[in-house]
């Protein structure tokens, strides 16, 4: 095992989904024509002025409250000075040292244990344009709709001890944001976007090593991946005696590493103070206790009250909270069904199944409460078998038509009928005497292969554990 | 009668009793552009003169077109104004007096103009300043000094001398400009006309290319005192696109034009009564102050002890705000764009550095370079932290004054105006020239400069009077008593 452990402090950028722009009246949205979603203000063309976006405070503060910070009582802006293409009024409109939040956390779950990771702080800035690079025309297009994006910041203390750990959390993040509705929190569009710190030290030093910064990480697996790549990149340069430079790497996809970035290392200065065009902001006790009052029950609390108020085990619970949805989906089932774990078990395996192969949403997906209840109803009553169920479900989703109307149809009614699946059952021995040998031979398996070919044969309208009985009687009683 | 030489508030009277028109008024205006401006230099683009301006001849008042479709309502103004080279108005190119915003045409109006062009007013051209309002004199401009109409081998101040100029020559009835340190007073006490600073945040900074965004503020530079009430009402208010902007209703400021000083305490700042003040400035204070005296104003001297900081506390609050504001300058949206053939990877930083090289002045590179320093790593907090700290000082003096005093007089310059060329070699002391107007802007105070004498050369000397936040009422009513009784706006130049 390694003598060095990773330590790794990520920094999350939230686009937020306000109708408008956190300082004009431009709309927020993405994917339009270039320069079209633009005014003097997120221009920065001379003589314009920013002014607050209230919705995009009250978002911040949500988030912050969310994540268990500390709202800062007075709260100001400042600017964060640099020239770049895509920064308009060549300074950034951000947050120094009076942000929204500070010493938050966020719980993650990992192999079972619980652990707490601090938040340093969260703030509120704007986003800046886009650079698109047209290496055929030799230039660079810069396309503002962007800027002036409200972004929310998220900066992790450096707790994160593994890679698994930054993945754990990051998702944990994202489930929070997406229970909040603040954000569509999609890596490809840029709405969520994450850089990383990492450093390495010997295991049981408290002195921390010399960090680098990545970037370009498209997606939670490629920030795994960079992690690990670059964990592995700093212990062999340690192990051979060498040092760390501290720099900024760009994670490479294609190639599964990361890459300096080729500009000139510059210190950069930027001459923070406070943007003397907006006014301070005083958020008070009182604002703060209505905007917790109207936040929605949270992925860590809904899962505990699942836990007791539906006796499902923690995986399941783990999983069904995932998706907001779906939770909702597995609670709107509870009050028509008793039988809560069979509901879980089949959100969790055939349903998610479903979604993945689709690649849906569960609000696309088409299924109602009463649908599943109702499926599951139809194998407790033995009128189809679990597998039978499966495939009517399939087809409950492509055509739309509800089980009742699918039943009649296809006359899916399971065979449990002892006389006609006798006459199965003596065709299924016939043709595998080797099976038979080998149950007579007392092993079990060879059994459920019977009962397998039983439902070849049926096309899976046999009733499983009825041939499984018959079969019983047959060979194992007598 | 030339028109031009008239007061806006003359003028209304003539066109309330239909003695006269607005396009006669534009005439006469234009004419004496014409007629004198090849000497002043007030201007840096006539509408008459300009392609991006519509003709004032014989059609439809401009404010019509301006206001695109809108009917002005009854108590029109329709006088022509001019406005200082820094405020945006659409489809203008509008410069601040620099190269590197040629070929600028701001998108849209600065809130102060939709104000003026909803009361009726015709913009009959842009008024020459110092670069980005960066000068006590208009010699820092990209087009060439203004000069004095007093005596045209002197400066008219800075930075709005183009408007104090235009406004003292009779080459414009009225007119705006921005004030920072002092830039809309001291002109106008050297111009010999009314110049406005009114309290921070009372007038919207929205399309006012800004200087010092804690400091700048829009002002009226007038002919006499009423006009600058007139004025000001018609700009003044709460501007939902301006965060600093007050949210304080507008007063009818013509209600405080009235003769009567009885009894108001005026505060006489020691600090400000020094070495270094002219002494045909001093006298023509002093006797300024007998005149209040003998109309019922009790003086009294008082104390701002922080005074002395208030040149270097700008310099550094000012340049800062200033090197972060003028950043966007870059040549990449519009202006000036220099691209010089070099490697494509210095290409980016190269273009940066000529074009800001090339497109901005003197005095404009050494305020960015001053700010820049004063907010970099490791010396924030010595310079400008600080100087924020010692801006709340110089605040609270003023507070404590005002608890006493209605409103404290002083020398608005401590010269008259002083030769093209003599200052423009020393930064430091021409810095000094903003002595007294200064702490008005770092208190956010409102402030006046209004006419009390001249000097035996024949230049005018302001006299300045300052009051508490959102008092602009009692400037007007201790500036209109002593207007009345001094008569000093009456004396007219001649050309």
């Amino acid at each position: 095992m390694s003598e060095f452990e990773p330590v790794i402090g990520l920094e999350v950028h939230l686009q937020l989904k306000t109708a408008t722009k956190i300082f004009c009246g431009c709309p927020n949205r993405f994917g339009e024509e270039p320069n079209t979603l633009v005014c003097p203000v997120c221009l920065g063309l001379p003589g314009s002025l920013p002014v607050l976006n209230q919705k995009a405070l009250v978002y911040a503060i949500k988030i912050a409250l969310a994540l268990n910070c500390e709202i800062n009582p007075f709260i100001k802006f400042d600017r964060k000075n640099y020239y770049y293409p895509d920064l308009p009024k060549g300074y950034q409109i951000s947050q120094y040292d009076l942000p929204v939040g500070r010493g938050g956390w966020v719980l993650i779950t990992l192999n079972g244990d619980r652990k707490k990771i601090l938040i340093k702080r969260v703030h509120l800035e704007e986003d800046a344009g886009k650079l698109i690079h047209d290496s055929q025309g030799g230039c660079t297009l810069v396309d503002y709709n962007r800027t002036g994006t409200p972004l929310m910041e998220i900066v992790s203390e450096p707790d994160l001890a593994s890679s698994q750990e930054a993945y754990e959390y990051l998702i944990a993040l994202k489930l929070t944001f997406q229970y909040l509705d603040v954000s569509d929190c999609d890596m490809e569009k840029g709405s969520l976007r994450v850089d990383a710190n990492i450093s390495l030290r010997k295991k049981g030093d408290s002195t921390l090593g010399t960090k680098t910064e990545i970037k370009n990480m498209n997606s939670f697996r490629a920030v795994k991946a960079a992690l690990d790549f670059e964990a592995d990149r700093q212990k062999a340069l340690l192990t051979a005696g060498e040092r760390i430079v501290p720099e900024t790497r760009l994670w490479d996809d294609a190639k599964g590493a990361t890459q300096p970035m080729r500009s000139k290392e510059e210190a950069h200065d930027y001459r923070y103070f406070p943007e003397p065009d907006l006014v301070p902001f005083v958020v008070s006790p009182e604002t703060v206790a209505q905007i917790k009052n109207q936040l929605p029950e949270l992925p860590a609390q809904k899962k505990e009250r699942f836990l007791k108020q539906y006796q499902i085990p923690e995986y399941d619970a783990r999983i069904l909270i995932q998706d907001k949805d779906l939770a909702g989906f597995f609670e709107n089932c509870s009050t028509l069904y008793s039988e809560i774990k069979k509901v879980s078990n089949w959100l969790i395996g055939p349903v998610l199944q479903e979604l993945n192969a689709r690649k849906l949403a569960l609000k696309d997906l088409g299924l109602k409460p009463r649908d599943l209840v109702h499926l599951i109803q139809k194998v407790d009553q033995e009128i189809l078998s679990n597998l039978a169920a499966k495939e009517a479900l399939r087809q409950m989703l492509d055509t739309g038509k509800t089980i009742e109307a699918l039943v009649a149809e296809q006359g899916l009614t399971q065979i449990s009928d002892e006389a006609a699946l006798e006459a199965v059952l003596d065709e299924v021995i016939q043709e595998n005497e080797n099976a038979v040998r080998q149950i007579r031979q007392g092993k079990e398996s060879a059994m459920g292969f019977l009962v397998g070919q039983a439902m070849r044969k049926t096309a899976g309208k046999a009733n499983p554990k009825k041939i499984k009985e018959m079969i019983k009687r047959r060979f194992v009683h007598g | 009668m030339n028109l031009s030489t008239l007061t806006a508030h003359e003028l209304l009277d003539l066109l309330k009793n239909q003695k006269t028109t607005p396009q006669a008024i534009t005439e006469s205006v234009l004419k004496a552009i014409q007629r004198t401006d090849d000497k002043i230099k007030a201007y840096v683009r006539v509408r008459d003169q300009e392609p991006g301006f519509a003709p004032t001849r014989g059609s439809v008042p401009m404010a019509h077109r301006d206001l695109g479709g809108l009917t002005p309502a009854p108590s029109q103004t329709h006088l022509p104004i001019s406005i200082k080279d820094n405020i945006c108005i659409r489809g203008s190119p509008t410069t601040c007096a620099s190269r590197i915003l040629e070929g600028f045409k701001p998108s849209y109006h600065a809130t102060v103009i939709e104000r003026i062009l909803s009361a009726g007013g015709l913009i009959v051209g842009q008024t020459n300043m110092d670069e980005f309002a960066f000068g006590s004199s208009t010699e820092n401009s990209c087009f060439g000094p203004t000069r004095n109409p007093w005596n045209l081998d002197c400066v008219p101040g800075g930075s709005s001398g183009g408007s104090a100029a235009a406004v003292a020559g009779h080459e414009a009835i009225w007119a705006l400009g921005s004030d920072t340190g002092g830039s809309i007073r001291q002109p106008a006490s050297f111009c010999g006309v009314v110049g406005l600073k009114p309290t921070y945040g009372r007038v919207s900074r929205y399309g006012l290319i800004a200087f010092a965004s804690s400091l700048d503020q829009i002002g009226p530079l007038t002919k006499d005192v009423t006009d600058s009430a007139l004025l000001l009402k018609i700009i003044a208010g709460h501007d939902s696109r301006d965060s600093t902007s007050a949210d304080v209703p507008v007063p009818d400021y013509t209600a405080s034009l009235v003769e009567d000083v009885k009894g108001l305490r005026i505060g006489l700042p020691k600090e400000y009564f020094i070495e270094g003040l002219d002494r045909e400035v001093k006298e023509a204070i002093e006797a300024a102050i007998a005149v209040l005296q003998k109309k019922g104003a009790i003086f009294q001297e008082v104390s701002l002890p922080h005074t002395e900081y208030a040149v270097a506390t700008y310099y550094i609050v000012a340049t800062a705000e200033a090197s972060s504001n003028l950043a966007r300058f870059d040549g990449v949206q519009y202006g000036l764009r220099c691209q010089p053939k070099t490697s494509r990877k210095t290409a980016l930083v190269d273009m940066y550095e000529e074009t800001r090289d090339a497109g901005f002045g003197k005095e404009a590179k050494r305020r960015i370079m001053l700010g820049t320093y004063a907010l970099s790593s490791g010396y924030y907090e010595a310079y400008y932290l600080r100087g924020q700290k010692v801006r709340t000082l110089i605040k609270n003096d003023f507070d404590r004054v005002f608890e006493e005093c209605a409103a404290i007089l002083t020398p608005t310059s401590p010269t008259t105006a002083f030769r093209i060329g003599e200052k423009i070699d020393d930064p430091l002391a021409m810095y000094l020239s903003d002595i007294y107007t200064i702490s008005a802007n770092l208190a956010g105070i409102p402030a006046m400069s209004v006419p009390c004498g001249f000097s035996q050369k024949g230049l005018p000397i302001g006299l300045q009077i300052l009051a508490k936040p959102f008092a602009e009422e009692m400037i007007f009513r201790i500036a209109y008593a002593y207007e009345q009784a001094a008569l000093w706006h009456k004396r007219k130049v001649s050309l």
